[in-house]
């Protein structure tokens, strides 16, 4: 560990912090701003459809809190585009022309979400009900584009395509659209957004759980706990399934990753599975309970199936941090098993009464399960981004080279972190807030129109507009000599 | 023309977009700070907020898409940049992160100090961003920026040009979100704001006059060559520059809002472009061309291909958004919002459609 410190530039450590840190709070607003617009159409559609004033108060609210996290998301995701360039000089200067393409698709992707967000959202005062409704309807799509171009970059650094290193040590026959649909593209691509999916429904509907344990048991609660959970139960058993033929995809392209991921120490067949367990780089041993055989039967059917290790991987190649890797990719496979029996009990009740699940144990575990599918997340993430270590792009850049020379990144990543918890403080104290008032306010149902102004609650900007009117007069009364 | 110079006008052509929508919306941030206290400046702030939530992450977008474009295209010089200017671009993103924090927070935070804290976020980050952006470009500009990535971390952005163009970036913001402020008051009937905004233009104008003077004087002494870039080729735009904004300039003295927003925005835009014919064909002067900067064809040419889609697609869009913005249409939605967010100490009837 400390020879590998040592040997690299001096930026490198701080700088792959700050983009840890600054990706990993990141992560958790792009299932908001991919999957809330899913949810707040859904309600839309059956508030419209069937009169259901519940159902359309969700989505008002729904929409509301996606207004505030896609803008904190575009705040964050700006920051990451400067930290490209900032932290990474010797990414873009090299590789720029290759992963570019998929990174000004997404620009304009993100644009069109940011436009038909704001008209969505700010449109509901006075747009046509089923007009407002359809000039939503494309946001979900929109943002699956925006994911697809984000995650076709990250699984080109893991599955580099589109290009030949020449003679110079540079990218030459470069073309960008094999490099943008390289083989890791498809289950990356499948992965992430089942991962958004699970952990934004999990989270909304652990919310009005934590309402229905504490017996707000009315049709809003119940509307905003079955309809993000029955997503969340499709995508899990999917996820399940997916999950395990990408671990497969990785034991059979990226083995260093694998062996990483596995802490598995000596190649051979038979590889124990270690439930957590330790790996000690200096001896190249692990310490830790294993399953015998597990490994091998996961990564290819079989116990006789060989699996790489990290003695047949030269000392510089291997994953510089293999036990937190092999940590966070266990904790994402036990929760993502807890969420699966989560959702068969689910199913099962759901199917017999039509109903929220009686059973208290359920609905605390489900009330905790957005949490756990975040969680899930950023150990996926962990697993994919500290697992291709020390390699920038697989196998053909180290992140080493492409660190800035720039001095001054301890610096930058304390003002960064100081600036993200007043972010994190400042959002999460909002939602609070705006539950908290739409708590006391109750549904929007004392309205025989849901659509356009209550009539306790004069239009906002009219209101503005007066309130402006009448201080802008109060004070310049009180300014007149 | 090239591949590489038709990307290189789509780069300037977005950073005129940016400079017309985003840049302002940081000078509405510097108005929010100097509007005063709770009290006195709350119907400036009102208008403020009013006028630029439904649209300010849309204009923001661009920058996004400059930062793509540019290491897509010419990553070497974007890699340059950055490392030499990381000091100027770091704080702009930290002014940008300030200003999330206040969009965050300023509508729904439930205690007063909450907003006021964000209304401070607001008005910090909307001077240190326009400020170091500009910075960094009056650093690209005089050639401060070398193309093996090693410029001076401190005296390549610290240096009178780039000061002054820092300076002239903020004018020019609290200038245009003046000037949009006094027809957004003017659209909404409410002449007291009308003319302090108009006030207000007209210390941002004079300022802003005074920073580009003093821009040029710097530049001149900074780097001769590219200030003859300037004034010889360059002329008939910054004349084109000049003579919009002293239009803007007297027309919002004059009160005469309708339209006011063509003469600004083609004033800007045109000094936006003045400076990129005058640096043309350099991406870093005078070290980097476009030809000897830009990346592979394969993926220039999809970055126009993409371009066009951009267009038919980002355009209409974003005509909507304004035309539904400017019509009225858009705003926050009551059953949702903090109601005390438009207190109304006077508690009358407000009329709801005071404005057309």
């Amino acid at each position: 560990m400390y020879t590998f410190i040592l040997s690299s530039p001096v930026e490198l450590t701080p700088a792959r912090s700050q983009m840890a840190f600054t990706l990993a709070f990141h992560i958790i607003l792009v299932p908001l701003g991919v999957v809330l617009p899913t949810l707040m159409l859904i309600a839309n559609y059956k508030g419209l459809r069937r009169g259901d004033t519940a159902a359309l108060t969700l989505a008002r609210r729904w929409s509301h809190a996606a207004g505030l996290t896609f803008a904190v998301g575009a705040v964050t995701g700006t920051v990451l585009s400067f930290e490209i360039g900032l932290l990474w000089p010797g990414f873009t200067k090299t590789f720029g022309d290759v992963f570019g393409l998929p990174f000004a698709i997404e620009g304009i992707a993100f644009f069109l979400e940011a436009l038909l967000v704001a008209i969505y959202i700010y449109g509901w005062r006075r747009l046509k009900p089923w007009t407002h409704f359809w000039l939503g309807f494309p946001i979900p799509f929109v943002a699956i584009i925006g994911a697809l171009s984000i995650i076709s970059a990250n699984s080109w650094m893991n599955a580099p395509a589109g290009f030949v290193i020449g003679a110079d040590g540079l990218p030459t026959k470069v073309d960008p659209i094999k490099a943008m649909f390289n083989k890791a593209l498809p289950l990356e691509l499948i992965h992430f957004l089942l991962a958004a999916y699970m952990a934004a429904c999990f989270t909304v509907a652990s919310i009005y759980m934590v309402g229905w344990i504490r017996g707000r048991r009315d049709r809003y609660h119940r509307l905003g706990i079955l309809i993000p959970f029955t997503i969340a139960a499709i995508a899990t058993p999917l996820q399940f399934l997916v999950g395990d033929t990408i671990a497969r995809w990785v034991y059979q392209n990226q083995p260093a990753k694998f062996a990483g991921m596995e802490i598995v120490a000596k190649s051979g067949t038979h590889q124990k599975e270690y439930l957590y367990g330790i790996y000690h780089s200096n001896t190249n041993t692990v310490t830790g309970f294993g399953i015998p055989d597990f490994d091998s039967i996961l990564a290819g059917g079989k116990p006789s199936t060989y699996v790489e290790g990290m003695n047949s991987i030269p000392k510089n190649n291997r994953v510089s941090n293999a036990t937190l890797v092999h940590w966070a990719f266990d904790t994402m496979v036990f929760i993502a098993t807890l969420l699966l029996i989560l959702v068969i009990w689910y199913a099962i009740a759901y199917w017999r009464r039509r109903d929220v699940p009686a059973l208290r144990l359920f609905q605390w575990v489900a009330a905790a399960a957005g949490v756990l599918a975040y969680i899930a997340v950023e150990c996926g993430w962990v697993t994919t981004e500290v697992g291709r270590q020390p390699w920038i792009v697989y196998n053909v850049a180290r992140t080493s080279s492409a660190v800035t020379s720039a001095s001054g990144i301890s610096i930058s990543f304390i003002v960064v972190i100081v600036l993200y918890a007043l972010l994190g403080a400042a959002t999460i104290l909002t939602l609070r807030a705006m539950s908290r008032r739409w708590r006391t306010e109750g549904l929007v149902s004392d309205d025989d129109a849901p659509y356009g102004p209550r009539p306790p609650a004069p239009a906002a900007a009219a209101a503005v507009a007066a309130a402006a009117d009448a201080e802008a007069e109060a004070e310049a009364d009180g300014e007149a000599p | 023309m090239t591949a590489g110079e038709a990307v290189a006008i789509i780069v300037v052509l977005a950073i005129t977009a940016y400079a017309c929508s985003g840049i302002p919306d940081f000078g509405a941030g510097f108005w929010d700070l100097t509007a005063g206290g709770r009290r006195g400046g709350r119907a400036a702030r009102a208008l403020i907020d009013e006028a630029i939530t439904p649209v300010w992450e849309a204009n923001h977008v661009w920058l996004i898409y400059i930062l793509v474009v540019s290491w897509t295209a010419f990553g070497a010089a974007f890699g340059d940049i950055m490392t030499t200017l990381f000091v100027p671009f770091i704080l702009a993103a930290l002014g940008i992160v300030l200003r999330g924090a206040n969009f965050a927070l300023r509508k729904d935070a439930a205690r007063a100090g909450g907003r006021h804290l964000a209304a401070w976020m607001f008005g910090v980050a909307s001077i240190i961003t326009p400020f170091f952006f500009g910075t960094a470009l009056g650093a690209i500009m005089a050639g401060r920026v070398p193309s093996n990535g090693h410029g001076n971390p401190a005296s390549s952005w610290w240096n009178a040009t780039s000061i002054t163009v820092g300076v002239l970036t903020v004018a020019v913001s609290a200038f245009l979100a003046a000037v949009y402020l006094v027809r957004e008051s003017d659209r909404r009937g409410l002449p007291e704001l009308h003319d302090y905004f108009r006030n207000r233009a007209a210390v941002a104008g004079i300022v802003g006059l005074l920073a580009g003077i003093a821009a040029a004087f710097a530049l001149h002494s900074d780097s001769l060559r590219m200030f003859h870039r300037f004034v010889h080729r360059s002329i008939p735009l910054l004349a084109v520059g000049v003579v919009a904004l002293a239009i803007t300039f007297v027309m919002a003295l004059r009160g005469r809002t309708r339209g006011i927003r063509i003469p600004a925005i083609i004033g800007v835009a045109a000094l936006v472009w003045s400076w990129g014919v005058a640096q043309y064909p350099y991406l870093l002067p005078f070290s980097m061309t476009i030809a000897s900067g830009e990346g592979a064809s394969q993926s220039l040419h999809w970055l126009l291909i993409w371009f066009i889609v951009a267009l038919v697609t980002v355009v209409p869009l974003l005509v909507l958004l304004y035309v539904l913005d400017q019509r009225g249409e858009l705003g926050e939605d009551p059953t949702t919002s903090r109601p005390e967010h438009s207190p109304q100490p006077h508690a009358g009837t407000p009329a709801v459609d005071q404005h057309k």
